[in-house]
Parts: C-alpha cells; structure tokens; sequence
C-alpha cells in the first residue's frame, strides 16, 4: 500500500499478560529504553524485521487495564493513541491479551478498536488452554470482531507466536481498514455524539469523546475545536454517567461475542494457585515470609556484591596511577587520573549491589509475589500515608534511591506517591556503606557480644533498622501535616503465579541499572570533575605552598615521599575547597568536626561514598581508596589539635553517622525528585528538612557524648 | 447494607444493579460489574484489603471500596 519502508508498530496490554516478553522477542537485543518528550515515562523501543523491504518500530507501552488513565504510565497510553493522525504514531496496534482473562482483555481491544486504528489481537498463554479447560473458536472469533486474532505462547513456542504475530501485522497494515467494534455512542445519547462529531468529523466520535473525558487534546487540534470539545464537558455529572455506560456496554458486547467463541470450564481450573496464595497471603505466614525472603535478599547483596566491587576498585585505582604514570605530566594527566578515572569508578562500584537487589525484585514481581506483598503490606503502610505499592521503592531504596523514586509511578494517589518519594531517601542506599564502614572500624570496637553477636555488625545494623525508622516517622508527619486530597483509588489484581521468564528479567535490571548510571552517574561524574578542579586550584597562596614547604623544610631530613604528602596536603589546605572548608568551620564545629570533615561533607554532595576518598586526600594517604586500613590509620591516628585526642572519637563517630544517616546528600536523588514531582518545591523540602534534622541530630549526639 | 466487605472468605454473591454509581470507573473496566459474580478469596490483617476474584478477575481492594458496593448474596 505506502511505500515506506518503516512502520510503527505499538504493543498495548492489561499487565501480566506477557506484552514485555514478546517485545523482548519481537525486538532482542534491537532495544533501547529513551524518553518520552516532556515526560519521566521511560519509552520502550526497538526494531524487528517484517519483510525483507519492510521494518517495523516497535513500542512497547505501559501496561494498562483501559484507555481511561489513573496514573501516569497510563496517561503515556492515551497519549499516544490520541495522536493517531500525526506522524510518529502508530501504523499498527498489537493488543496483547491473556487467554485466562480473555473478557477484562477485551475491553482495552475494544476501545483501541474505536479509536479506528488497525489493530492485531495477540492472545497470549494459549498452552494453558488446556489446563485451564478454554476453548476457543478462532474463526469465528476473527469474524465476530472482524479483525486479526493470533493465538500464541510467547514462554512456550516464542519463534512460532512472533512468525504469527509478525504476519498479521504486515496482513493488517496491508489491508489498513479500521472500524469501530462499538459505537458506543448509539448506544448511550445518539444526539449528544452526533453534536460532538460536527466538531471535527476527522476524528472518530471515540476520540472526541476520549478527548474531553480525560481533557487530553492531541497536539494537531485547532484552539475553536478545543474551545467546542470544552462547552461539552461542562455538564461533568452527564460525563461519568456515560462513562460507566460506555464500559457496561462495551462488557455486554463483548460477553455476547465470547458466548459464541470461548468456552471455560471452570471445574477445570487448577487450585495451585488456592494453595499458594493460602500461604502466602496468611495473616501470619505470609509476613514470616516475607520478612525472611527480605533477609535472604540483603545477606546475598553483601555476600555477592563484595568480590566484584573489590575487583571494580582496584582496577580503576590502578587505571589512574597507570594514567598518571603514563602520560605527560599537567592540567590534562590530573583531570583524568585524579578528577575522571576516579569519578567513574565511583559510579561503576556500585552496579554490581544495584543489579543483585533489582534481580531480586524483578524476580518476585516476574512470579506474581510482589503483589501478594502490596496486598500484606496496604494496611501497615497506609498509616503511614503511603501505599501497599510503596514497599518496592522502600525496598529499592536500600540500592539506590534514584531507581526507587522512579519506581513509584504505579502508586495512583499523588499524596501517597509523594510521601513515598520524600521518604525514601533515609533508606540506607548502598552509597551510605563505605562512609558507615569506616566510621564503625574507627569507633566501634571489633568485639562479640554473648559470644555470637558481632558489635560492628550489630551497629550496622541498627543504621539500617535506623534508616527505616526514620523513615516511617517522617511519613507519619507528613501523612499529618500534607494537605492533599487522595484523588484515586487502590486496585491491584493478583496475578496467577508463574515461572520467571529469565529474559525479562535480565532486560529488566539491564534497564534500571541504566537508569542509575545515566541518572546519578552525569551528576556524580560532573561534580567529581568540578570538586577535583576546586581541590587542585586556589588562590594565591596556593601557588606559593610547593615554594613555602621546600624552603622550610630545606634543612631537615625529610624523606620525598614525605615531602610530597606535606606538600599535597598543605595545597589542599589552601585550595578553593579548603577555604570553603574553613568557611563552614564553626557551623559545624559544635557536631564535632573540623574543616577537614568539612571538606569531606562539602564534596559528599557529589554522592556520600566521596567522603572516605576525600579524607584519604585529605591526609595525604597515597590515594589509593581501596587499602582502607592505611586511611583508616591515618584516621585513626589523626589528632584534635585542641584537645589534644583523638580526632575520630567515639562522640564524634557517631555524630558523623547520624549525620549521614539523615541528611540529603545525593544531588542525583534531588535531580530526579525535581523530575517526578515536577517542581523545585519537593527537592528543596527534603534538602532542607533532611539537612536540619542531621544538624540538630548529629549536635545533640556529640554534645551528649562528649 | 450487605456489601461486598461483608462476605466471608469462599462466599460468594453477585454486585447489586443499585450501586452502579459507587463503583469506580477503573474497577468497572476491571470487570466489577453489577450483575457479575463475585468471590472473597482472602482478607488481609483487620479485615483490610480484600482480596476478591469477580468476573474472573483476582483483584485487591480497600475496604472503604468494597463496602460501597452492595450484593446480593448467593443462596
């Protein structure tokens, strides 16, 4: 028909009928998650040939249960539907159903269909016809609905279901007829639509009708038509009524179509999925599983994150001194060994803990667990304003919090959503773990406590457990203080268990641990280079301290190496960050610190785990972050001039561990907070309230202590 | 008022024409229809989500939703 050699093709579904899997089929490697113009929503996209001349792009959109949004992936479906006479919309539209739920499926069918679309119908699942006693007359299904029907089984015969699925797109954008399977408006005021249809008849009476229940307007519609469509909503009693029409009449049609063609025999249906849910949903069981499912899950980060982020250290510590080694000594040697090789390494040492924790939570959400969790967890959570759905950001949270803010979007209410989101960030995030490990080996003594109980453990412990309080208190206030009407409502269906697809899993982390590289890494990487500028440029007395210490030390017998620390040392003394440093100095003197700290906290706002790099540089350690007993040492051994003790004491090892427990340390996590919340307001709350409470905190621990 | 918030666990009933307007437009289009079979499946701690299977649907939902929508037990 066209000669184009590129169709577009979308893939629309309720969730959990296996749309993901056969985009990841359709498409393989041939993906890439980008954004959608204005929006947070990831946009999965990629390619698969239909013909030989023939190429089709495929998108695979939010899963939804209706055109209708509650939240905001599902908004990203309407939207691109609603565009369906621009260019870059779909040529084609593939709705993915699942056999079990062949009914619910078909109420989405159904309202694509009337968008006149061309569309495929894929019928997933089709090997547990069987099992689940279904049958299904595939002609005359393909009759009645007068479209293209493949049964397949993505899991089970994927090269057969997308061979099939592939063919009736190229047969139905050949044909390229579309017509409405409803026409809904006959059935509900005949004159009402057909006032609404003189608005513009280019568009069908469905997305007319879609354009002013949901007040989205697509981008090519004149300001007269809006203004019309807009007299129409006024009377907004009128409008819901005829949407709960709309729907009980789409199901009636679809109920007669179904009659004809799909046969369930229920007696058939097995209770596996009875007897699973009787113990995962149990009032009792069901949290001792959890619970224990939650331990299995952190014990395996720390067991299985240890070697390779071992391994990631040392090989970026040797790629910078082989640069700094290597290349011609100057401005362009320091910036990449000291400012870029560094602040790579310190985004890439923390994929490995990222990917563990997503595999993990892809993996319960892949099996139908992760819904029998929100289910457990609705009750317990909304008390604290949030949501059952919350749990898998918290969770999350305990990685990164940047993929975790990212996965409250299914959270419909905007104040649960929220909340969840401010909140978050107290989770102890893998950043958190190497400041807390040093502070512990420096303050807290390597002993055990009746017999098997490991005191440095135990204390992190209680930085975990703390994190979480925290973070269910600042929820409760929030919950108190935030006057925000909970617009919608909570809905989650419980999907029947199955098998991991291994597939989709491993798209899956590969995708949310990009989110956290390009996320948090441009920030991490940018401020790493702005910090290694501040710290290797200064003002006048920074020039003159290599001249100043040589002619000083000239009569003594100093070692070079020593001579060098001395010098590395006093540069940064007097570096632009030193002096910021000193600045801050009597702010945070009453929580114990001197401006060395203070550097330390300055350059944490990059991403915390800074802070053990930057003290190291501090004390003029060979730089060299992975050998923690020689900074530790150095720590260890470093002297309040004042007091004359030690500078990490117990007061203040604490009062740094409160301080980073609490405070908002992550310019990524405020980026991305800025993103979903679409306002600077949210960032500035949680940089401000998280920063005052570590303050007053992090006082009243040292000042006790001390 | 016999709503779906108080059905035991296996009862099952079917959802009243009357409260039509109670039901959310999303759960409708989950297949929450009057008329439709409906199901208590579990219940979590203090009787809050349900967990429900109606039309064929296995969905959870609050109470506050459930007890606006009134059944008809079935005998």
């Amino acid at each position: 028909m066209s000669h184009k050699k590129t169709i577009n093709v979308a893939l629309i579904g309720n969730p959990n009928t296996g749309k993901t899997s056969l985009f990841n089929e359709l498409t393989g490697l041939n993906q890439k998650v980008g954004n959608y113009p204005g929006v947070t929503v990831d946009k999965k996209e990629g390619h698969s040939k239909l013909q030989s001349n023939l190429k089709a792009i495929i998108t695979d959109l939010p899963g939804t249960y209706s055109i209708n949004p509650t939240s905001l992936d599902e908004t990203i479906v309407l939207k691109t539907l609603l565009n369906s006479k621009s260019e870059k919309t779909p040529d084609v539209i593939v709705v993915v159903a699942d056999v079990e739920n062949l009914k619910r499926n078909l109420l989405l069918f159904s309202q694509v269909k009337d968008l006149e679309i061309p569309t495929v119908l894929a019928i997933n699942m089709a090997d547990q016809m069987k099992r689940k006693g279904i049958t299904i007359d595939l002609k005359l299904l393909k009759k009645e609905l007068s479209n293209e029907v493949v049964l397949l089984s993505v899991r089970k015969d994927p090269d057969i279901g997308v061979e099939e699925v592939k063919k009736a797109i190229l047969k139905t954008y050949n044909s390229a007829k579309a017509f409405p399977l409803c026409n809904v408006n006959n059935r509900i005021d005949p004159a009402y639509f057909d006032r609404l249809k003189e608005i513009n008849p280019k568009y069908s009476i469905y997305e007319l009708w879609l354009m002013i229940t949901q007040n989205s307007f697509p981008d090519k519609i004149s300001e007269d038509e809006k203004k019309a469509l807009l007299t129409f909503k006024n009377d907004s009693k009128n409008l819901k009524k005829y949407q709960h029409k709309e729907t009980i009449y789409r199901y009636q049609k679809i109920n007669e179509i179904l009659k004809k063609t799909y046969l369930a025999d229920r007696s058939k249906a097995t209770d596996l999925r009875a007897k699973l849910d009787k113990v995962f949903t149990h009032k009792i069981f069901g949290y001792i599983l959890f619970f224990t499912v939650l331990l299995l899950i952190f014990q395996s980060i720390f067991d299985w994150a240890s070697l390779p982020m071992d391994l990631i250290d040392t090989v970026f510590a040797n790629l910078s001194s082989y640069v700094n080694q290597t290349m011609p000594a100057g401005v362009l040697n320091n910036l990449i060994s000291e400012g870029i090789i560094p602040g790579i390494g310190g985004i890439i040492i923390f994929i490995p803990q990222i990917a563990i924790l997503f595999l993990f939570i892809s993996l319960l959400e892949e099996t139908g667990y992760m819904s029998r969790v929100v289910f457990l967890m609705d009750k317990i959570m909304r008390r604290f304003g949030m949501s059952g759905k919350s749990v898998i950001p918290l969770i999350s949270g305990t990685a990164c919090a940047i993929p975790a803010v990212m996965a409250t979007r299914n959270i419909s209410g905007w104040k649960e959503r929220l909340i969840t989101i401010l909140v978050t960030p107290f989770t102890t995030c893998s950043a958190r773990l190497p400041v807390y490990a040093i502070i512990i080996a420096l303050i807290i003594p390597d002993k055990k406590i009746f017999g098997i109980l490991n005191l440095q453990g135990l204390t992190l412990l209680s930085l975990y457990i703390l994190g979480f309080i925290t973070a269910i208190i600042a929820a409760i206030i929030l919950h108190k203080t935030l006057k925000i009407k909970n617009t919608s409502f909570f809905v989650v269906e419980m999907p029947d268990y199955k098998l991991p697809s291994l597939k989709n899993v491993f798209f899956d982390v590969i995708e949310k641990t990009k989110a956290f590289i390009f996320g948090a890494g441009k920030i991490i990487l940018s401020i790493s280079i702005v910090l290694w500028f501040l710290a290797s440029n200064g003002p006048q007395a920074y020039t003159d301290v290599e001249k100043n210490i040589i002619e000083k030390t000239v009569s003594q017998e100093i070692t070079e190496v020593k001579l060098n620390q001395m010098i590395a040392s006093a540069k940064l003394e007097n570096s632009y960050i030193g002096i910021m440093g000193k600045s801050i100095e009597p702010l945070i003197k009453p929580l114990g610190y001197d401006w060395k700290i203070g550097i330390a906290l300055i350059s944490s706002f990059a991403a915390r785990e800074v802070f053990v790099g930057t003290l190291a540089t501090i004390y003029s350690v060979e730089s060299d972050d992975d050998d923690i007993t020689t900074i530790k040492q150095r720590m260890a051994s470093e002297i309040n001039p004042e007091t004359n003790t030690k500078r990490f004491n117990f007061p203040v090892g604490m009062s740094l561990l409160v301080f980073y427990a609490f405070a908002m340390q992550c310019m990524a996590t405020l980026a991305i907070v800025k993103r979903e919340t679409k306002s600077w307001k949210w960032p500035l709350v949680q940089f401000v309230g998280m920063g005052v409470l570590a303050y007053i905190c992090s006082f009243i621990v040292f000042q006790i202590l001390s | 008022m016999t709503t779906i918030a108080s059905l035991h666990i296996g009862e099952l009933a079917y959802i009243s024409e009357e409260s039509l307007n109670e039901i959310p437009l999303k759960l409708l289009e989950m297949g929450c229809l009057p008329g439709a079979e409906v199901e208590l499946i579990q219940l979590a701690p203090l009787n809050d989500p349900l967990y429900i299977c109606v039309n064929g649907s296995h969905l959870a939902i609050r109470k506050e939703t459930a007890s606006k929508i009134q059944i008809i037990k079935a005998q």
